[in-house]
């Protein structure tokens, strides 16, 4: 049995290490920052020993659940709220991939970050990240579960502006913040909402509620909204998924963390815990299908002409997290149409979905930290100065090459089995996503493979170093990414889905269904394709590009929504609009008022100063005025 | 012995308004002051008519004797013939202000209801003093305050008025 | 008819009037002074007349005269005095001129 406080070491050894990186080693030890770097990593490691544990205790534990006692934290006259966690399956599986990555990436910065000046800012904050990151999959209500989100949001901004003298940085890290926090706002409103019609905040309480049908109708329905609109900020789904391109600009181990394998997740994690509520509202779920498929296609395409390394797999990732969401939804359709019982319903939906997180958290997470390998080497993203780099860094290509196959759904790859839970269950229950998922596979197969062949392949078409000067990275940096390649092959091989409710699927039984083969055929399609163009440029990428120009052109250009937030939304409706005329309120009517004020004593006192004339006459006369007054005031009213 | 006091009365009266109109409206302000002076002496006669026979005396000796004297002296010693005795600005206000003070005043004499006792009291001077010296409900101390006062104000005028 | 307490206060309410006009009205400073000692008498005449009638047996009443009488020669005293001297940097008894303390 696993005591609460372990449960709560989990999350409060990173947080301990980031007090101690900004409160004793900052100021003290400033010239040895290695120090933050082991110090992140020793409590990181510490708290992934302690994620094991609690996975063994829950795969023990009857119906995979460790009961932790809640504390009281706040009382305020009716309203109590208080914390505890939660640890089940889903949540001890979240944890292990938090944890896991967490460090592997931590070890990876060690040397990629070797020699920055701001290296202990850097642990401190991938140490609050993981903390926060930890106390939001524990979370067992949704106060503590807003402030760790919250807070991941918080570190995230911290970590894209990193390099915060780079101005793309500073504008990319405040876009990120405000993106999503315009999904945190709807959020926010559906917790207030289930407040005021439940009266708790509890995870559990709500979902019994929800399921019984006291919480139903309008009001699950919009509470629901609001915390998928919270999901769809922190997973950049369409149409809050502007800021992750961007994000880019930070440190590459901070992409490889937070923005593809973990913090992006969250999004993903909340709609798995609150998949009761979900499945029990179709308009939500279908509502979180439809925008999860449609997701995943358009920023596929938008992947397929970016030249930016970093560009591709952060428009991967949106794509990936698509699948996730369609992953869930398709399977909450069904059980909101009874297409499925309930309990196994909700099972099913959380296991296919967090399966597919489970296994991209690995692979991309070794994609980024390959990118970040390669511009270790060349000082460059642009993946139009690279080229043969496989003969100068083997291991780099030999991972990356790994995680490619695992991310177009390569058998046996971890990536193919995740995908084909995702096709399968949207087949059944939301055909035309599933028609927009499978052209998906295509296209993730060829984008990834051309990322692949320009720039492993080929000649090096460089100017920053000659071929001689191209080294392979350290060790440091190396191994996690190994570590990374061996998980993206096994994780599919792991019983995570059983674990989790799911259905188990065979080795090589999987080959036999016809689904499978349409999805692998499609991969290889797209392989094939981008090894023609990119590799053997037997079709030249140039005339591709001339022939398809306008398509090229909505692609490129990412469907003008960037313009049309920043251009249309932001500049002449907010800013020339909305906000022009609060000025205008402000200066007219606010200040007018209180200068008003002013003025008018000013000038009732020019007037009124008048009479003090300095004639004594003036005033006895006043004197007797006023006696007379009286008088007249006590006989009118007796 | 009623119709004494009525006769005297009336022409007291007739008296103390002329003169009293007199000192206002006067142009030349010596003869205003004289005016002045007329009117203390016929205060005096009310007072006797009141049988208030040491306030009489008391109003002779005080205010003729000491202030209409200083009166004139001042006023010969500020001198302005050419400007008189000129009325103000607030000459139209005032008046009505008087006016109605006036009226406000009758109509509360008239609508009163005064408990008039009709005892004639004793000749007053050893009762005043009585009053005024007794150890019990005397005024003593206000009676030495106001000695006091009296000290205060000549010798605040003497520092007012004295070459530098 | 007898003369009763009305007549007397009639009679203190006339002059205190005129007394007033005087005091709001006229310019010269000593004129002014002089119609606040016809204020004076008239309280003086009002306050003997209410003793007479009201309460004789009390002395209250002519007390009160004395106390008046005695503030009336002390305020005289001074207010000439201040008069004097204003005339002496000033050249003039003028009240509308005196007005330093105007806004």
């Amino acid at each position: 049995m696993m005591p609460t406080e372990v449960a709560l070491a989990i999350i409060l050894l990173p947080f301990l290490s980031f007090a101690i990186i900004s409160f004793i080693i900052r100021p003290f030890f400033n010239n040895r920052p290695q120090i933050s770097g082991y110090v992140t990593i020793a409590s990181i490691g510490t708290s992934l020993i302690l994620s094991l544990w609690a996975l063994v205790e829950v795969v023990k534990a009857p119906g995979h659940v460790l009961t932790m006692p809640d504390y009281l934290w706040l009382a305020i006259g009716d309203t109590s709220i208080h914390i505890g966690v939660t640890v089940d399956a889903l949540a001890a599986v979240m944890l292990i991939v938090v944890t896991l990555v967490s460090l592997l990436v931590q070890i990876y910065s060690q040397g990629y970050m070797h020699g920055d000046p701001g290296y202990s800012r850097y642990f401190a904050f991938m140490s609050l990240f993981t903390g926060s990151m930890l106390g939001l999959v524990l979370a067992d209500n949704l106060v503590f579960l807003y402030l760790f989100w919250e807070g991941v949001g918080l570190c995230s901004y911290l970590l894209i502006g990193f390099w915060f003298h780079k101005p793309e940085a500073a504008r990319a890290a405040t876009k990120a913040f405000l993106v999503t926090r315009l999904g945190d706002f709807g959020f926010l409103a559906a917790i207030l909402l289930l407040y005021a019609n439940t009266g708790t905040f509890d995870i559990g309480e709500l979902h019994e509620l929800a399921l019984v049908g006291t919480l139903g109708g309008a009001v699950l329905t919009w509470a629901a909204i609001g915390i998928f609109s919270g999901a769809v900020g922190k997973s950049a789904q369409f149409p809050l998924h502007t800021w992750l391109p961007d994000a880019m600009e930070g440190p590459t181990p901070v992409s490889a963390l937070i923005h593809a394998a973990t913090m992006v997740a969250a999004g993903v994690y909340l709609v798995a815990r609150m998949f009761p509520m979900f499945a029990s509202s179709t308009e939500a779920i279908t509502t979180v299908a439809i925008i999860g498929g449609f997701t995943a296609i358009f920023a596929a395409t938008i992947a397929l002409v970016m030249n930016d390394i970093k560009r591709v797999l952060a428009y991967s990732t949106i794509s990936q997290l698509g699948y996730m969401m369609l992953g869930l939804g398709a399977v909450g359709v069904a059980v909101a149409s009874g297409a499925l019982d309930l309990e196994h319903g909700l099972m099913l939906g959380v296991a296919v979905g967090i399966f597919h997180l489970f296994n991209h958290a690995f692979f991309k997470a070794l994609l980024f930290l390959g990118a970040g390998s390669v511009n270790h080497a060349t000082g460059t993203f642009d993946m139009r100065l690279m080229g043969g780099l496989r003969k100068a860094m083997p291991w780099t290509y030999a991972t990356f090459l790994i995680a490619s196959l695992s991310i177009a759904g390569i058998w046996p790859l971890a990536g193919f089995w995740s995908k084909e839970g995702i096709l399968a269950e949207s087949f059944h229950s939301v055909p035309i996503l599933f028609a927009l998922v499978l052209i998906t596979v295509f296209l993730t197969a060829f984008y990834m493979f051309r990322v692949v062949f320009m720039t492993f392949c080929g000649e090096y078409r460089g100017q920053s170093q000659d071929s001689h000067g191209l080294h392979e990275s350290p060790m440091v940096m190396i191994g996690p990414m190994v570590l990374l390649a061996i998980l993206a092959v096994v994780s599919g091989w792991l019983p995570i889905s059983e674990f989790l409710g799911g259905e188990s699927h065979s080795f090589f039984g999987a080959l036999a269904s016809p689904m499978s083969w349409a999805s692998l055929v499609l991969a290889g399609l797209g392989i094939f394709l981008a090894y023609a163009i990119y590799s053997k440029k037997w079709i030249s990428a140039e005339s591709l590009r001339r022939a398809f120009a306008p398509i090229y052109t909505l692609f490129s250009r990412k469907y003008w929504v960037d313009e049309l937030y920043e251009n249309f939304f932001v500049m002449r409706i907010l800013i020339d609009g909305l906000f022009a005329a609060f000025h205008r309120f402000d200066d007219r009517v606010i200040d007018g008022l209180v200068n008003g004020v002013a003025g008018g004593t000013v000038a009732a006192g020019r007037h009124i100063r008048r009479v003090q004339t300095g004639q004594l006459q003036l005033y006895g006369m006043a004197i007797f005025v006023g006696i007379l007054a009286i008088v007249a005031v006590f006989f009118i009213f007796g | 012995m009623e119709i004494g006091i009525t006769i005297a009365f009336w022409v007291l009266a007739a008296v103390i308004i002329g003169a009293a109109l007199a000192v206002v409206l006067l142009r030349n302000i010596f003869h205003a002051a004289i005016f002045l002076v007329l009117c203390f002496f016929t205060v005096a006669g009310i007072f006797i008519i009141l049988s208030a026979d040491f306030l009489a005396g008391a109003q002779v000796l005080i205010y003729v004797g000491a202030i209409g004297v200083l009166i004139i002296f001042a006023i010969m010693l500020t001198r302005e013939t050419q400007r008189g005795n000129p009325s103000g600005r607030l000459r139209l206000p005032a008046l009505i202000v008087g006016l109605l003070f006036l009226i406000t005043m009758v109509a509360v004499v008239v609508s009163t209801n005064w408990n008039v006792v009709a005892e004639i009291p004793e000749p007053t001077i050893s009762s005043l003093a009585q009053a005024l010296f007794s150890k019990e409900n005397g005024f003593v101390l206000a009676f030495e305050i106001a000695a006091v006062l009296l000290l205060a104000a000549i010798i605040g005028a003497i520092v007012l008025v004295r070459e530098k | 008819m007898a003369v009763g307490l009305e007549h007397f206060l009639i009679l203190s309410a006339i002059l205190f009037s005129i007394g007033l006009y005087g005091a709001l009205a006229k310019r010269n400073a000593i004129v002014i002074l002089m119609s606040v000692e016809l204020m004076l008498n008239a309280v003086n005449i009002s306050l003997v007349a209410f003793w007479r009638y009201v309460a004789p047996a009390l002395m209250t009443g002519q007390v009160f005269v004395i106390f008046v009488m005695v503030l009336a020669a002390a305020e005289v005293v001074v207010g000439l005095a201040i008069i004097i001297s204003i005339y002496r940097s000033r050249e003039t008894v003028d009240v509308e001129q005196i007005d330093l303390m105007k806004w």
